[in-house]
């Protein structure tokens, strides 16, 4: 009984905690207490963390490496400005369309690729992605080269936080459920797995294409907050970004991939005023990180009320 | 036909630098099992090398050539003990990550140094002239590249098949174990690996100044990944691969340029790439080996 009622009772403060945040935020910018430039940088942090949990539990979670995320962010966006802008439908149609074809593409990708391992998948997913890019490019329909301009600005706070707490809950709960451990046994071994019976090519098909799904959200949200899209902006370089935070944060936690999300962001725009040196700092920064802590900022471990009840000398 | 045969003389040039350029790629990837990303821009620090010892020492072209293969072999040295060595029994992805890290930091250090807009190649070190044979034009910056090219990858299978140097690098890719126990210095083998390969992308750097006669900070991430497609195609860490498939992509894209949309010359590379890696992964040299429990 007791533990029901504890596991009551954590929820309850979760949804608290949530809740919290949100009001106190939308009650700043309703407010006009927080200028343009945090509310930017709110929402590439919002759109940041959707994409680095998604392809956390790809990378992190399933062990499959991914270079192609980008790639699904970029369906996401298009598909999502194609519905609001060109066919003046619904912001939420564009969003569940935008999420139905970006995890339809990481379905029709994961199929053949993922009896690929390692390196070889990390190269196809690669080159999915620019692929894709390059026939974004050459579609007329959405203006190749140029991009679609002029989509109404629609991501706002609620949607961005909707969004973000989406993405966590159906993504940790997914890694805490049977599935999640069938996942989890690909990424640990693959042909220990298969021995057991866990039909690895299904689980690892399932995650890559709820990883996509996710990215096509963030890139519906992306393409409405910032006015504009190009298949310029989703270039493997992206990926590498969301690689970075993903892998920064320790691979296999999700915890570290909202850690290293929101950090990177705000590092980003720390070094906005010193643009000549930005990139240089950010190289630097992720080389030193890398050779002093290979497994990332949180290893595979989470960040839980229970560390902090920890660190307080609280009882676990 | 001659319009064919005029597109395959325009693309062995091209391909001669893939070639060289997957060369580094599939050497390192042999030897440590890293996909360097910073070997494109390895590249672009060898084009600007040769480009300053062209117009600020008033060098020669094959003075300058050797300018940037020596710096850039120093540069390799160093970048593989400074950011690569330490995470050599770390996770793959770690040093994947460093790789693409120092790939950023040589590109954005060569902006903040240089400044980000592109340079024109000094006509004067290679006046172009045109030949004309049996109806098709040759230029002679494509002979040039490409004799030059073969030479250098002839130089490089001498020194690994017959060199002393060139076993103990194919004795730490087949099992570095084992080469240790044989008295092999791994950490001088895969310095000299990071020199060499770092030397030939140099000079494929040199070369594609003056394939497309201007030079930039960012000119060495679509080659490199180009090289690296190509690389992969040939069957990643197999040498005589890097070269097959440095060609094979350079004709690809001549073809594609000369007879498609040139748009689509990259996605065209790319759709390639997955066609060989789902058919067959291990490339064209491949062996397949089969997976031991």
């Amino acid at each position: 009984m007791q533990k029901v009622k504890n596991k009551w009772r954590k929820f309850a403060s979760e949804i608290l905690i949530l809740a919290a945040i949100f009001t106190l935020v939308q009650y700043l910018v309703t407010a006009g207490l927080l200028n343009q430039y945090f509310q930017i940088n709110l929402a590439s942090m919002c759109i940041n963390v959707i994409l680095a949990v998604s392809l956390s539990l790809i990378n992190g979670f399933t062990g499959q490496l991914s270079l192609g995320h980008a790639g699904f962010m970029a369906v996401g966006a298009y598909v999502a400005a194609i519905m609001t802008n060109m066919l003046d439908l619904p912001f939420i149609i564009g969003i569940l369309a935008a999420c139905l074809a970006a995890g339809l593409a990481g379905f029709i990708i994961g199929v053949p690729t993922l009896r690929l391992k390692g390196d070889y998948l990390a190269i196809a997913t690669l080159a999915l992605g620019e692929i894709i890019r390059v026939t974004l490019q050459n579609i007329d329909y959405v203006n190749g080269p140029a991009g679609i301009m002029g989509i109404s600005k629609l991501s706002t706070w609620p949607w961005l936080f909707g969004g973000v707490v989406l993405t966590v809950v159906v993504i940790v709960n997914l890694v805490n459920s049977s599935y999640g451990r069938a996942i989890i046994s690909v990424r640990e071994d693959e042909v220990a797995a298969e021995l057991m019976g866990i039909n690895t090519t299904k689980y690892k098909v399932l995650a890559f294409a709820i990883g996509a799904m996710f990215a096509g959200l963030a890139g519906a949200l992306y393409a409405h907050y910032f006015y504009i899209i190009k298949p310029e902006t989703f270039n493997f370089l992206k990926s590498f970004d969301i690689l970075v935070m993903v892998v920064l944060g320790g691979l296999g936690s999700t915890t570290g991939a909202i850690i290293a999300a929101v950090s990177i962001t705000a590092l980003t725009a720390a070094l906005q005023p010193f643009p000549a040196i930005r990139m240089i700092l950010y190289a630097l920064i992720l080389i030193i990180v890398m050779i002093y802590r290979p497994q990332g900022l949180m290893g595979n471990k989470e960040l839980s009320m229970k560390t902090f009840g920890r660190i307080w000398g609280g009882r676990n | 036909m001659l319009e064919f045969t005029q597109q395959i003389v325009n693309g062995l040039s091209l391909g001669a630098i893939y070639a060289l350029i997957a060369l580094g790629y599939t050497m390192v990837y042999g030897i440590i099992k890293l996909i360097n990303f910073a070997h494109g821009d390895i590249m672009m620090v060898g084009a600007f090398v040769g480009y300053f010892s062209l117009t600020l020492l008033g060098t020669n072209i094959f003075v300058a050539m050797i300018a940037a293969m020596v710096t850039c072999a120093v540069f390799g040295v160093l970048i593989e003990k400074i950011a690569y060595r330490p995470l050599r029994n770390a996770t793959r992805i770690a040093a994947l990550i460093t790789a693409i890290g120092v790939s950023l930091f040589l590109e954005y250090i060569t902006i903040f140094l240089l400044g980000p807009s592109q340079k024109v190649f000094p006509e004067s070190a290679f006046p172009i002239k045109a030949y004309a044979v049996g109806g098709l034009s040759i230029l002679n910056k494509d002979v040039f590249v490409f004799v030059l090219a073969v030479a250098l990858m002839l130089i490089l299978q001498y020194i690994i098949k017959w060199t002393k140097t060139g076993k103990a690098m194919r004795a730490v890719s087949l099992d570095r174990e084992a080469a240790v126990l044989m008295g092999i210095s791994v950490d001088k083998t895969i310095s000299i690996t990071f020199a060499i390969g770092s030397a030939l992308a140099a000079a494929a750097g040199v070369m594609l100044g003056i394939y497309y006669n201007t030079i930039n900070p960012l000119m060495g991430i679509i080659p490199g990944l180009k090289a690296f497609v190509a690389a992969v195609l040939g069957g990643i860490g197999i040498i005589p691969g890097a070269m097959v498939g440095g060609f094979v992509m350079g004709l690809l894209e001549t073809m594609v340029s000369g007879y498609g949309n040139s748009l689509y010359r990259d996605a065209v590379a790319f759709g390639v790439l997955i066609f060989i890696l789902l058919i067959k992964p291990s490339g064209i040299f491949g062996e397949d080996t089969g997976e031991k429990v």
